[in-house]
Order: C-alpha cells, then sequence, then structure tokens
C-alpha cells in the first residue's frame, strides 16, 4: 500500500440474500483526493459507500481506514460523516442543534460546540440562519446546513451521496463549485457518489465508474474519456463510436482490426494487452477526434465511406449523425466554423477519417 | 373548502351540511341531555325543567364512594396510560427497525386486542386474573386495561414512526450517537407529540372503559362501575353529574391528543421547492 493511501478496498464483496450487489472490488482512496463514483441507478454505488461508512457490513474483503481493517467497526465509532441523498436533517432541531449535534454526541462542551458550530455556519454562509428551524429553509441552505453538520467533526474523510440530486439545474451547478472549493480549501478526502457524468466529471480528481456491482474504470476524467476502458464505458459516455471486428494482425505498436466497414487501424500506447490474431476486438475513437471530407483523403489509415443521416447542434457545436453501409452508425462533432463548407443533406456521400493514435481498442465486457 | 371549486350543485351542499348536523346531534343529544338535567331541580328528568340547582354535583361530591371511585379511575388511568404508552411505543420501534420472521404475524397479534368483544375480553380477564390470584384489585384492572389501551398506543406510534426519513436514525449513528444516545436524541424527540398523544388516548380509554372494569375489579370500582351501581340502586340525577364531569375529562384528554397529533407533524411537506 502506498504512503498516501487513505481507504483501501480488498476483494470487497456486498451480498444481500443470493443478490450479489457488490462484487469483488479492490481498489484505493487517496488521501485528499476528490473521489467521485458514478454509474447508472441500482449499480451498488450507495452500497459501497455505505460500507466504507459502517452502515454495512461487507460479506467478504477487508476496508481499511488508514491501514487499519475497519470491517466491524461500529458507525458511530468511524470518522466517517455523511452526506446524504435526503439530507436526513433533524427536523425537530433547529440549524445550529444540527450542526451541533455530532459534537454533542462526542461529549464536547456547550461552548466549544457553539464556537465550532457557528465557525462552519459562517463558513458554510448560512450563520443568519443559525437559530431557524429545518423547514423554513430553502434546498440550497439545508444543503450547506447538512455539510456544514458533516464537516463540524474536521474528519479526514467526507462521503457524500447524490446530493445534489434535489436541487434545480442552476443552483446545482453552484452547488459544485461550492463543493470543489471547499474540498480544494480542507484538504478532506471527499467520496462522491453520483449518476450525473457531467456532476463526476467537472468535480472529482477521479472517477471510479460501476456498472452491475463491478468496477468497470478507474481514471481521472481525461483517462477516461479519452480511452474508456470497456465497451460499457464507452457506451455510457456516449461519446465514442464503436467498432467491433476480428483482429488481423497485432505486434506491440500497432493493430488492424477487419470490420464490416473494412479494416481500421490503431497505433500503439494504447493497448491494455497485445490482442491475439483472430480475436474478436473492440475499437472506440472520440466523436470529437473524427473528421469529414468530400473526397477520399488520400494516405489515410481509417477512412470509411458513409452517408449522413442528421445534425444536431448543441451551442457551439454540431454533432453530424452518418451511417456506413453496413448500418454502423457514426457521429461527427465539430465546430460550426468546421462544418462550413460541407455538404450536408441528409443522404449527402462523404468520408469520415480519423488518425490510428486516436483509436483505442476496449475490453469487451 | 370552497363548494365553487367543485361546482356541486346546492341542494347537494345543504343536504350534507344538513347531514353532519343531525350527525352530530344524534352522538351528543344525549350528552347534552345529560348536562342540561345534571343542573335541574328536579329528580326525574322531565319537561318542563324545573330551576337551575347544583344539588346534584353536591351531593355527589359528598358521596365518599363516589370519591374513592374517581381516584382509583384517576390512579389506574394514569398507570394504564403510561405503562400502554411505554410497550406501545416498544412494539412500534420493534416494528419499525426490525425485519424477522412472522412479522406480519405479531402485528396481527398486536393489534389483536380491541376487536375482541368486551365481555369475551372481561370473561377471559377474569378467568385468568382468578387463576393467577390477582382478580379484585387495582392491579386487575390495571393489567387489563393495558391490554386493551396498548394497541392504541402502538398504532399512533407507529404512524409517526412511519412518517420519519428512514435515512435519520442511520444519519445519527453516523455522526456518532450510539444506539441508545440515537434512541434518546433522535427517535424519542421525533415521535413525541405521538408519544403524548398516545398517552392522553390511552388515558382516556381506560377512563371511561367500564366492561372489563365490572368483571375483574372487584371492590376497587371505577367511576364508571360505580355508576352501575346508581343505577341498579336508584334513578337518581346524580349520574348525569357524574356523566358530565367523565365527559369532560374524556374530551380533554382526546383533543389534547387530537392537537398533539395533528400539529406540527411535516417539516418534511418543504422539503422541495
Ligand atoms: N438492504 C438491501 N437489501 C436488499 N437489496 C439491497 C439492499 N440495499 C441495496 N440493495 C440492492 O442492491 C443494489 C444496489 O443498490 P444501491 O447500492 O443502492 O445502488 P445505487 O446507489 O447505485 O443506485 C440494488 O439492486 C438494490 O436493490
Ligand atoms: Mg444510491
Amino acid at each position: 500500500m502506498q504512503r498516501d493511501t487513505l481507504v483501501s478496498f480488498e476483494g470487497v464483496i456486498k451480498r444481500f440474500g443470493s443478490f450479489t450487489a457488490v462484487q469483488r472490488m479492490d481498489f484505493e482512496i487517496k488521501k485528499g483526493e476528490f473521489l467521485a463514483i458514478m454509474g447508472s441507478s441500482g449499480c451498488g454505488k450507495t452500497t459501497t459507500l455505505r460500507m466504507l461508512a459502517g452502515l454495512e457490513a461487507p460479506s467478504e474483503g477487508t476496508i481499511r481506514l488508514s491501514g487499519k481493517p475497519i470491517n466491524h467497526l461500529p458507525t458511530w465509532q468511524r470518522d466517517t460523516p455523511m452526506v446524504w441523498q435526503s439530507l436526513a436533517l433533524f427536523p425537530f432541531l433547529n440549524v445550529r442543534e444540527n450542526v451541533e449535534f455530532a459534537l454533542k454526541m462526542r461529549g464536547v462542551g456547550k461552548a466549544e460546540r457553539q464556537r465550532r458550530a457557528e465557525q462552519w455556519l459562517d463558513r458554510m454562509q448560512i450563520l443568519e440562519f443559525a437559530d431557524r428551524n429545518i423547514a423554513q429553509l430553502s434546498g440550497g441552505q439545508r444543503q450547506r446546513v447538512a455539510l456544514a453538520r458533516s464537516l463540524v467533526v474536521e474528519p479526514e474523510i467526507l462521503l457524500l451521496d447524490e446530493p445534489l440530486s434535489a436541487l434545480d439545474a442552476a443552483l446545482k451547478v453552484r452547488m459544485q463549485s461550492v463543493l470543489k472549493n471547499l474540498q480544494r480549501e480542507t484538504g478532506i478526502t471527499f467520496v462522491y457518489v453520483t449518476h450525473s457524468q457531467s456532476e463526476a466529471f467537472s468535480m472529482a480528481d477521479r472517477v471510479v465508474i460501476m456498472s452491475r456491482g463491478v468496477i468497470e474504470q478507474i481514471g481521472t476524467p481525461q483517462e477516461i474519456y479519452g480511452a474508456p476502458r470497456t465497451r460499457f464505458v464507452a457506451d455510457f459516455l456516449g461519446s465514442s463510436n464503436i467498432f467491433t471486428g476480428r483482429v488481423r494482425a497485432a505486434s506491440p505498436s500497432a493493430v488492424e482490426v477487419d470490420t464490416p466497414d473494412g479494416p481500421l487501424a490503431l497505433a500503439g500506447g494504447n493497448l491494455p494487452a497485445p490482442p491475439r490474431q483472430g480475436d474478436t476486438a473492440t475499437l472506440t475513437v472520440l466523436d470529437t477526434k473524427t473528421h469529414l471530407s468530400v473526397s477520399r483523403p488520400t494516405g489515410q489509415a481509417n477512412v470509411v465511406p458513409v452517408r449522413v443521416i442528421g445534425e444536431e447542434f448543441v451551442g457551439a457545436t454540431a454533432t453530424v449523425y452518418l451511417e456506413t453501409a453496413k448500418g454502423q452508425e457514426i457521429r461527427v462533432q465539430k465546430s460550426h466554423d468546421e462544418l462550413a463548407g460541407l455538404p450536408l443533406d441528409i443522404g449527402q456521400e462523404l468520408f469520415v477519417h480519423w488518425s490510428p493514435a486516436d483509436s483505442h481498442l476496449v475490453a469487451e465486457a | 373548502m370552497s363548494s365553487e371549486a367543485i361546482n356541486r350543485s346546492r341542494a347537494v351542499d345543504w343536504s350534507l351540511r344538513a347531514y353532519i348536523v343531525l350527525a352530530y346531534a344524534f352522538v351528543f343529544a344525549p350528552i347534552a341531555a345529560s348536562f342540561v338535567f345534571s343542573l335541574n331541580s328536579d329528580r326525574f328528568p322531565s319537561i318542563p325543567l324545573g330551576h337551575f340547582s347544583l344539588e346534584w354535583y353536591r351531593a355527589v361530591a359528598s358521596d365518599p364512594l363516589v370519591w374513592q371511585g374517581l381516584g382509583n379511575t384517576l390512579v389506574i388511568g394514569l398507570i394504564v396510560g403510561v405503562v400502554s404508552t411505554l410497550l406501545g411505543f416498544g412494539a412500534a420501534y420493534t416494528d419499525y427497525r426490525y425485519n424477522f420472521f412472522g412479522k406480519q404475524v405479531y402485528l396481527a397479534l398486536a393489534l389483536l386486542p380491541p376487536t375482541i368483544p368486551v365481555i369475551i375480553m372481561g370473561l377471559a380477564m377474569l378467568a385468568f386474573l382468578s387463576r393467577v390470584d390477582l382478580s379484585g384489585r387495582a392491579i386487575s384492572v390495571i393489567i387489563a386495561h393495558v391490554v386493551i389501551c396498548a394497541p392504541f398506543a402502538m398504532a399512533i406510534i407507529r404512524l409517526r414512526l412511519s412518517q420519519m426519513d428512514p435515512a435519520l436514525e442511520p444519519a445519527a449513528w453516523n455522526l456518532g450517537a450510539s444506539e441508545w444516545a440515537t434512541m434518546r436524541h433522535v427517535i424519542v424527540p421525533f415521535t413525541k407529540p405521538a408519544i403524548f398523544g398516545a398517552l392522553f388516548i390511552t388515558m382516556a380509554v381506560s377512563f371511561d372503559e367500564f366492561a372489563i372494569a365490572w368483571f375483574v375489579s372487584g371492590l376497587n370500582e371505577t367511576l364508571p362501575v360505580k355508576v352501575l351501581g346508581f343505577l341498579q340502586g336508584q334513578v337518581s340525577p346524580r349520574i348525569n353529574a357524574i356523566g358530565t364531569f367523565v365527559f369532560v375529562i374524556s374530551m380533554t384528554l382526546v383533543i389534547l391528543a387530537q392537537v398533539l397529533l395533528s400539529g406540527r407533524t411535516g417539516p418534511t411537506a418543504a422539503d422541495k421547492e
């Protein structure tokens, strides 16, 4: 284990009866990082977080906090406060009392409790609401109370379970920057569970992508976006074109794959493990890395003849939807300037091409 | 409530109102009559009324047996209320917190007693309590009343617990509160209105309950049992005086419970905006 590791999951499995919610999970959380756990609903994100918080016990494996196994430490003896999806503020206590709760449970004296609670209320800019009831607060203010309530014990790690899901879009973006700044300033490790790609990718230092209880990929947002490791991740992110074929030739530095739409090449450096000749292979290329031309480009490796089937404007860019003769859909995303000279009527025949260095092989899950 | 919003015909509107007035009259007329006659000087309830008089209240107040009955009723009611509420709370929390084999049966049994006809309940209680040598004492009435009151308390507290965000309790644990501390600082404060509501309702039920008390009370008669004694001896307007008194106390308890149970239930209502 590295010195900067705060939490490690070692072969952790969680079963509910005969159903396995989390399947043999191995990963580490570094001290001071902002880690997002992302995946669609029901994939086991909350279960993972609850095991870390001590609200569920792993069926197998070990969870370590600062090197010590914590599997059987009850949640009230861990310093792993959590911000709940429903926020779970105490409705019978006012704002101040909510924030003081954890200190009171730890036997902190009254004056000290008040001082520390006010310090966090001030920091979250809700000191003026200290004596209000929870019912009198707006969604954003409640969010801040929930954060203050968890952070008042100044933990090493903060767990957040889709805390922004009840907020409207504008407030969501505002709270994202509040959270990101808070994390940076305090240096507290954040573990943030979400089903939203934009939340995970805009805030996190590293993202864990889960599907059906399995970790599909761990990496920085750039790594994952640029090179999805599995077909699931590529599909889930929705920004890659995906081709499947059979490996015709493979060397450590280059691979050629026969697809129904012709041979496609990718350059080395992007290979998780070099494939063998004859294997089935799936390769991806980001829709921002593909290019369009009217005549067949010469001297290019990956060229696919296509027909235009539609176009969609997304702010400053446009996505052109194309189809190959074999019915494979390809998307190309470009700025309006780059598309200006191209004929894009439906049915128009064009060529899509991209560099072998922009292709990636993914594991066929 | 606005009737325009639903666009009901006036006839329906008025007949609904009349229906409610009649229904209430049907329920409260005997009580009102009892009240009026309790302040009437005549020995027999008849119209026209005699003059206003407090003599029946005086007669009641000077009867040591009535005071004894009232004392029994109050002490028993208080103990029954407290014990039933404690038991009801325990049962309701067990239901809220734990899932176990046979839970449906547990619930059905816990809520069953009030559905058993009181005569059968009273006889069974008498048979059982005399077998274990507990009949004819104040404790007999307490035991019998707790059996019928605890389910009410459980139902009231269970309803309140069902309105609680399921994350509230684990959130408290997660913030460093042990299970006991969470019980004390979260579960009890959250259910407090229901706890007091249950206390008042169960006290009122015990206060009014006659049949079972009659079977098991022996010499420790409660007020309703004493009233039957009066009726058997002679018809006396004293009954009206006692009836009015008992009604006022019961209604006070029920209204207190109502206020507690309907007021401030939901800061959860404004959860999303
Ligand atoms: N206490 C439980 N008992 C049985 N099944 C559960 C329990 N908690 C979660 N699950 C199941 O485990 C799976 C993962 O749940 P969860 O971790 O809450 O998913 P997510 O937070 O990613 O939406 C779901 O299929 C859910 O139904
Ligand atoms: Mg979840």
